[in-house]
């Protein structure tokens, strides 16, 4: 049986090289005519915890499954801990995986389970047992060996599908969306524990989700994936802060999006004209030139309301002034809609630090600012 | 042989558990009527069998009603009446084979038809049920006349291939149901922990599949061992014993007739329950 | 999981992904259907065209079967018998089915599972067993009789219910009456209460609800119910041998089974068997055109 497991020395080894722990070389994968990924390449670092973020279809299941061998790419190349996967089946991977239905085997107790893989190793009895023990422990399940997975919650089998992964020491751990089926609690709840079983286990984790929420918390690095192309790479600051395509603006976290002329550069900011409410300052965009027309984008959450900033921050600040056409009211934040004399609508957020209502009303006439480091510029 | 027909042409399988089960609806219908009517229908329905039973311990010779007096004598005749003997267990080998055939090919069918996609699946589905949709009668004669051909010999392999051969239905049906159960991700999962195909089929797909197989098996058995349309004419010398009570009750009712097709009823009853009770195990359980 | 492939592909690799090729599945019970069911029946058919000469068959290709088939009139008289009786038990067993399969499909919640057990339990014990029991309750002495003369409906027992057609009509009536229930059972039971309560809201008495609605709706069980009850009917011998037994009760099956038996001519045998097979192909035909048969395994 080929080596699941990677041993420690191995592991330091690759750090110390900075060879990365997944390579994907210019993947594609078509199912007949219909193309599922599409030319990507990701380098996955060591012990990362890097997650393939898109809406459904995206493709980021499908890399997912190439990497752990279910699918075979159609084109390129996976290299896993510096190894050419080729056509390798999952069982010759030094990866494991923890599937979205948890895919426990019904017939078999928690400990069946959870030492299937150690068996397939040929793993002696006693030893098995132990590091069932341990891995049960890690995930916190400590008293459900002799169970069947029918008899335990839904939380409670995702942990057995966990510690049935990680008892056999991979280098790479899969998930599958896998906190999909849980209620809110318990998946903010596991989602941490992820986190720390990724820094005490050392291993890489590739994890996916349509749940932005979820990437935000989680990652060291996202992947925001959209029809089989990888958009944006970078760490959850970097995705939200700086997002580089309208996709990824719109995809994670709320925007404002208004369309621009472009007026002048001087390498650092953008003037821009917005298009009959005035003239505003964004923040150049990477690796193009700013010209024509282009798309800003700005979150809610960066633009004040006028009366809420003292004087000096205001300088320097773009402005605008429209009329407020509706206020929502989120609990821990405020709506507020304010139409634009252009015709565009602006959705502020303003946090609720004061006690009651808003002392605005609808239709009064507002104004509100925001730095034009908030503001990014699209090209479309 | 005509159990799996009713399978066929509107059920959604033959296994009795496995009958279609919808979120049933109550309605106040057809008044108690209607509650009449049905179980007038399920005495006629029971009447030949209740009265075979009936008869089984009847004192007369004569099958006359009013019953005169009741009695074990024809079980005890029965218990000595060598030919019987010899036909239970003709019946019982032919039964166990039969179904073990049935097993092989039928569990091999199952696979390839849950696994796969390919065009014909069908036409194979088609062939593999044709020997039920059509009269006993035809495949009862068309394999005497290949056997004729072939120049074999009628014995009870003749038989055997025969009840083999429309078995597989029985088994392909409840091991594809049973499979179609099955996640796909469970394979994908003991692949994914190390086990090549045949180690998953053996410690993940066959346990799980097992008491489907079983419950077919139970069901190929019982089919095997009430049959007698389609193993009149492939029978030799030695006679099942369905066939050894046709042959003498064209001489005419003999009462340890009664007592014989008991026990068939009796074989039937619990295969049925037995078949019944596996096949819902698989479907909490597994 | 996510994605698409329930079935793992053919990979454009050629590479197989988790299970071995279905044709090296399939070879084993395909090779095994075809010779020992394919191939007999293809044969079966090829007798019709020989000839018998004595003891031995003679293969030279002729129709003489076939002109005797139609020219005798004895075949077609017992062809239209049996076609007959068969329709005539259809009708009835469709008016005994349509109580129990809307009891079971609209009325029984709990015991459903029991019911229908019931209901399919009588085919998993052996016509044979089924079949001459009716000679019991049907003689002279039986328990019919006993029960007529008691409730005073007739004064001596009839003996018209055993050895006539009479007879063999109520046996198959009785045998076959399951596989009238269990596909009307199916398609009642995927019957919204809704339409019925619908057709009742909108003003129709019990028998126009059952005449509009749920008859037409019923169709494609009735169909396939009615396929099985033709089909067994035209192939059974054993009813006529057991039940019939005088002149004018012979059924086609019979006729066949002598020529497969006694009258050891094949070839007449396999040219009766035709007319059969066309007369069940066309219900099989029509049977699946109105979705009677099952849609079968998905994939």
């Amino acid at each position: 049986m080929a080596q699941l497991a990677v041993s420690e020395s191995a592991w330091s080894e690759a750090r110390l090289l900075g060879r990365p722990s997944i390579e994907l070389r210019d993947v594609s994968k078509y199912f007949g005519d219909v193309q599922a990924v599409n030319g990507i390449s990701l380098d996955v670092r060591q012990g990362e915890f890097l997650t393939l973020l898109g809406p459904s279809g995206c493709g980021k299941t499908t890399t997912l499954r190439m990497i752990g061998g279910f699918e075979l790419p159609s084109s390129g190349e996976i290299l896993i801990e510096g190894e050419a996967m080729g056509d390798r089946p999952p069982y010759r991977r030094p990866v494991n995986t923890v599937f979205q239905n948890y895919a426990l085997f019904p017939h078999m107790t928690v400990a069946q389970n959870v030492s299937y893989g150690l068996e397939m190793a040929g793993v002696p009895k006693v030893e098995r047992q132990k590091r069932v023990q341990d891995a049960l422990a890690m995930v916190r399940l400590p008293h459900v060996e002799r169970r069947k997975p029918a008899e335990l919650s839904g939380g409670q089998q995702q942990r057995v599908a966990l510690a049935r992964a990680l008892v056999n020491r991979p280098a790479v751990l899969l998930l599958d969306e896998p906190l999909g089926a849980l209620d809110l609690k318990l998946r903010k709840a596991m989602q941490l524990e992820l986190k720390q079983l990724n820094r005490e286990v050392g291993a890489t984790f590739v994890y996916v989700t349509h749940d932005q929420e979820e990437a935000l918390t989680m990652s060291d690095r996202i992947a925001v994936m959209n029809e089989g192309r990888i958009l944006q790479l970078g760490t959850p600051g970097e995705i939200y802060e700086r997002p580089r395509t309208r996709f990824v603006a719109d995809f994670i976290g709320q925007t404002n999006f208004l369309e621009v002329d472009v007026d002048g550069w001087d390498g650092i900011t953008v003037d821009v004209d917005l298009r009959g409410s005035g003239r505003l300052r964004a923040r150049a965009p990477e690796g193009i030139q700013p010209q024509g027309r282009m798309t800003l984008a700005v979150r809610p959450e960066k633009i004040s309301l006028l009366g809420d900033l003292p004087g000096s921050e205001v300088a320097g600040s773009n402005g605008l002034t429209g009329r407020l056409d509706e206020i929502v009211y989120v609990g821990t934040h405020t709506q507020y809609l304010i139409r634009l004399p252009g015709g565009q609508v602006l959705t502020v957020y303003r946090q609720n630090r004061a006690v009651g209502e808003s002392e605005h009303t609808a239709g009064e006439s507002l104004s509100v600012v925001f730095n034009p480091q908030s503001a990014a510029l699209l090209a479309d | 042989m005509s159990a799996i027909r009713a399978g066929t042409l509107g059920s959604e399988t033959v296994a009795p558990a496995a009958l279609p089960q919808s979120a049933p609806a109550r309605t106040r219908r057809g008044g108690p009527w209607l509650g009449i009517a049905s179980a007038l229908v399920y005495l006629f329905l029971y009447l030949p069998l209740f009265v075979v039973v009936l008869y089984s311990f009847s004192a007369t010779k004569v099958n006359a009603w009013p019953i005169k007096g009741y009695t074990l004598d024809w079980y005890r005749e029965l218990l000595v009446d060598r030919d019987i003997q010899e036909s239970i267990r003709l019946s019982v080998i032919i039964g166990l084979v039969a179904a073990s055939i049935a097993v092989v090919l039928g569990t091999l069918t199952a696979f390839a038809l849950d696994r796969f996609n390919f065009p014909g699946k069908p036409a194979i589905r088609f062939f593999v049920v044709m020997p039920i949709v059509l009269p006993g009668i035809v495949t009862g004669v068309a394999m005497l006349s290949f056997f004729s051909m072939l120049g074999w010999q009628l014995s009870k392999w003749t038989i055997i291939i025969a009840h083999g051969t429309f078995c597989i239905t029985l088994i392909l049906n409840n091991v594809v149901a049973r499979l179609g159960q099955l996640p796909r991700s469970l394979d994908e999962a003991s692949a994914d922990l190390g086990a090549p195909p045949g180690r998953t089929f053996w410690r993940v797909t066959f346990p799980l599949i097992r008491p489907a197989i079983l419950a077919g098996a139970i069901l190929a058995f019982t089919l095997s061992f009430d049959e007698v349309v389609v193993t009149f004419f492939l029978t030799g010398r030695e006679k099942t014993l369905p066939l050894l009570i046709w042959g003498r009750l064209r001489q005419g009712i003999s009462p340890e007739i009664n007592a014989a097709a008991t026990i068939i009823v009796a074989v039937s009853l619990a295969g049925v329950l037995l078949s019944n009770r596996l096949s819902k195990q698989a479907a909490i359980g597994g | 999981m996510a994605t698409a492939t329930a079935v793992p592909t053919l990979d454009t690799r050629g590479e197989a992904r988790l299970n071995p090729s279905p044709f090296a599945l399939l070879v084993t019970p395909m090779a095994w259907i075809s010779v020992f069911y394919l191939v007999p029946l293809g044969l079966l058919l090829l007798h019709a065209f020989w000839s018998v000469d004595y003891l031995t068959i003679d293969r030279t290709p002729t129709l003489d079967n076939l002109r005797t088939v139609a020219g005798n009139p004895l075949y077609p008289t017992v062809l239209l018998r049996t076609f007959l009786i068969a329709a005539a038990v259809t009708l009835t067993d469709v008016v005994l089915a349509f109580p129990i399969a809307f009891f079971i499909a609209k009325r029984a919640t709990r015991h459903r599972e029991l019911l229908l057990m019931l209901v399919v339990f009588p085919l998993w014990s052996s016509y044979l067993v089924r079949a001459f029991a009716w000679k019991t309750i049907l003689g002279t002495n039986g328990i019919l009789n006993s029960f007529l003369l008691a409730s005073g409906i007739v004064s001596e027992p009839v003996s018209a219910f055993l050895y006539s057609k009479t007879g063999m009509y109520i046996t198959y009536c009785q045998v076959w009456l399951p596989f009238m229930i269990l596909p009307l059972y199916t398609i009642l039971d995927r019957l919204p209460n809704s339409l019925l309560e619908a057709a009742s809201d909108l003003g129709g008495n019990a028998w126009q609800t059952f005449r509009r609605v749920i008859l037409p709706l019923s169709m494609p069980g009735l169909l396939a119910g009615s396929l099985s009850v033709f089909s067994l009917t035209m192939g059974d011998y054993i009813t006529p041998s057991l039940i019939g037994g005088s002149a004018g009760t012979e059924l086609i099956g019979g006729i066949v089974a002598d020529q497969f038996g006694m009258a050891n001519n094949w070839p007449l045998g396999a040219a009766l068997i035709l007319p059969v097979l066309a007369i069940i192909s066309v219900f099989l035909l029509l049977a699946n055109k109105a979705g009677a048969l099952g849609r079968g395994e998905a994939g």
